[in-house]
């Protein structure tokens, strides 16, 4: 029960083969992501280069002024491995007016900023290059609500989001995603020295196996802890779980008539296709 | 005896009946072109998996007189075939459906008796259980059709069995679900097992074909396997791949496995009826 090792070859074909067909039964042919020079978005540009063909996928790399050379660099290695085609838009230009409006403005309001100005070029990008905004978002923050409402969460489709992040490294490594990528520590990179795992409180590898039993293998928190979980952290896990429930879902709509959207108005996106 | 079994595993469009039709026919083409007396496609293949509010409208009666059995019926004159589709009845209520066509006529329909409606399945909030399960003959011996989820429990193929079927036909699409380290999904590992422990205990043949492609963020297995009655496996074909998979049958295995292993002979039903009616409590 405990061990979450995947087969990453089955895992490969089948994210390939759905980035591939929902993509492709819209009409298009192409896709766009932001690469960060992180390991959930390379993972998510190998997949998606492998899945449409290099020159079918457009990766953007956004910095702002205080995001890492490292970063850029490595995003470059990916852009470099995979053969997609690339895009640089530094998005200090469009996020300074804002910030600087407030000055008091805090760290978590400026990082919302710059990943909902990455959407607005992402999505731009979506309709100039022609290409679907591929997400990268992981189980691991899903779950956690670790991302910003319409910024980096936004996508057409998630080919991560049942990857937990111990499984991202699994498959990061198994397709050849840099190892410099692999073994540093994550970051959002908003501000300088910033990490998840700093900024979470707890490690991922120790996070994932919790969530891994609480959510995949439906133990109860009381389970957790009497598998050695300190009952503290065990709290505070599940409460992130249950207070970050509305990142995961369309705004609820006020039900007035007798067929309404999300209620009695049920279709899969891939109706008629 | 020997009958050529050509098992689809094919992707469908969620909802375009007419697009899907087209590819059964192509595939029947293809199927007989090769050979085959009997194609077998997986469930609701000619609508697609993921309804919902689709139900309503892309339902059709199995009848000479409805447009898309008409078609399907003028190619069963060439080789017998099992179809996937949404039954609406007389009285408008949605069946998840399997029919059996050959030389023109329906010979038997059958009508999705158990509805997963739990986790990421919601069948039973649009389709009516099916409340019958008869197994029929055909020009090739009397067979048995179950649908997904009427073959996670032991009863259905238990009572086909009873009723004189020797080759049971399960049909699926079944979402891919449960990646461990292992080289397979949980869900087909589970579906293998099971078959070919069908196969096993009542010395039948057992063919299993399952959809392939996506519904949203679903993957669909693919994995059709066909296991005789001594329940070694005789076809298999690949994962999430769109094929058709051939199988020659040959149909004396039957009388050779029972004259070895008589479980059917032994088989004490009547002792069976009585205890159900002692456990159901009408007795």
């Amino acid at each position: 029960m405990n061990d979450m090792t995947i087969n990453t070859e089955l895992a490969r074909q089948i994210l390939v083969g759905f980035i591939r067909s929902e993509i492709t039964r819209t009409g298009l042919k192409r896709a766009v992501l932001g690469l960060s020079g992180g390991i959930d978005s390379a993972l998510a540009c190998y997949l998606a280069a492998e899945a449409l063909g290099p020159e079918n996928v457009l990766a953007v790399r956004m910095p702002y002024r205080t995001s890492s050379q490292d970063s850029l660099d490595d995003a470059q290695a990916v852009i470099d491995a995979t053969g997609v085609q690339a895009l640089t838009l530094p998005i200090t230009d469009m996020a300074e007016p804002l910030i600087n409006t407030f000055p008091d403005m805090a760290p978590m309001r400026r990082g919302n900023i710059m990943a909902r100005l990455r959407m607005v070029i992402l999505y731009d990008q979506s309709a100039a290059f022609g290409g679907l905004v591929v997400g990268t978002g992981n189980k691991t923050e899903i779950l956690l609500g670790y991302s910003t409402l319409y910024g980096d969460s936004a996508c057409a489709i998630n080919p991560l989001g049942d990857l937990y992040k111990t499984h991202v490294r699994q498959l990061s490594a198994a397709l050849g995603v840099p190892k410099s990528i692999l073994d540093k520590a994550p970051s959002a990179d908003l501000w300088q020295g910033q990490t998840d795992e700093a900024e979470l409180g707890f490690a991922y590898a120790d996070v994932d196996r919790l969530l891994y039993l609480l959510v995949d293998q439906r133990c109860s928190p009381q389970d957790c802890v009497e598998m050695g979980f300190e009952a503290g952290f065990v709290a505070k896990v599940v409460e992130r779980i249950r207070r970050n429930q509305f990142k995961r879902i369309l705004p609820p709509i006020a039900k007035l008539s007798n067929r309404t959207i999300g209620y009695d108005f049920l279709y899969l996106r891939d109706w008629g296709t | 005896m020997k009958l050529t079994l050509a098992l689809a595993q094919m992707d469908t469009r969620l909802g375009d009946v007419r697009a899907n039709l087209d590819k059964h026919l192509h595939l029947a083409r293809e199927a007989r072109a090769n050979g085959a007396d009997l194609l077998v496609f997986p469930e609701l293949s000619l609508t697609g998996y993921v309804l919902q509010d689709l139900t309503p409208s892309v339902a059709h009666r199995p009848t000479s007189d409805d447009p898309v059995f008409k078609e399907l019926l003028e190619a069963s004159r060439t080789l017998d075939m099992v179809v996937g589709f949404v039954d609406e009845d007389s009285r408008h209520r949605f069946y998840i459906a399997a029919a059996y066509l050959s030389q023109g006529q329906v010979v038997h329909v059958h009508h999705k008796v158990y509805l997963p409606t739990y986790g990421l399945f919601d069948e039973g909030r649009f389709f009516a259980w099916g409340d019958s399960i008869r197994a029929f003959d055909t020009r090739f011996g009397r067979m048995g059709v179950l649908i997904c989820e009427d073959f996670w429990h032991a009863s259905p193929p238990y009572l086909l069995w009873l009723d004189g079927a020797d080759l049971l036909l399960f049909t699926s699409a079944s979402p891919g679900r449960g990646l461990g380290p292992g080289p397979q999904l949980d869900s087909s590992r589970w579906v293998e097992h099971i078959n070919q422990g069908y196969a096993s205990l009542f010395t039948a043949f057992v063919a299993h074909t399952n959809r392939v492609g996506y519904e949203d963020g679903l993957n669909f297995w693919g994995g059709a396997t066909v296991f005789d009655p001594n329940g070694e496996q005789i076809a298999a074909g690949p994962y999430h791949q769109e094929t058709l998979t051939f199988a020659e049958l040959d149909l004396n295995q039957l009388h050779r496995t029972r004259a070895r292993l008589p479980l059917l002979r032994d088989e004490r039903t009547s002792m069976v009826l009585r205890e159900m009616k002692r456990i159901a409590g009408e007795s």
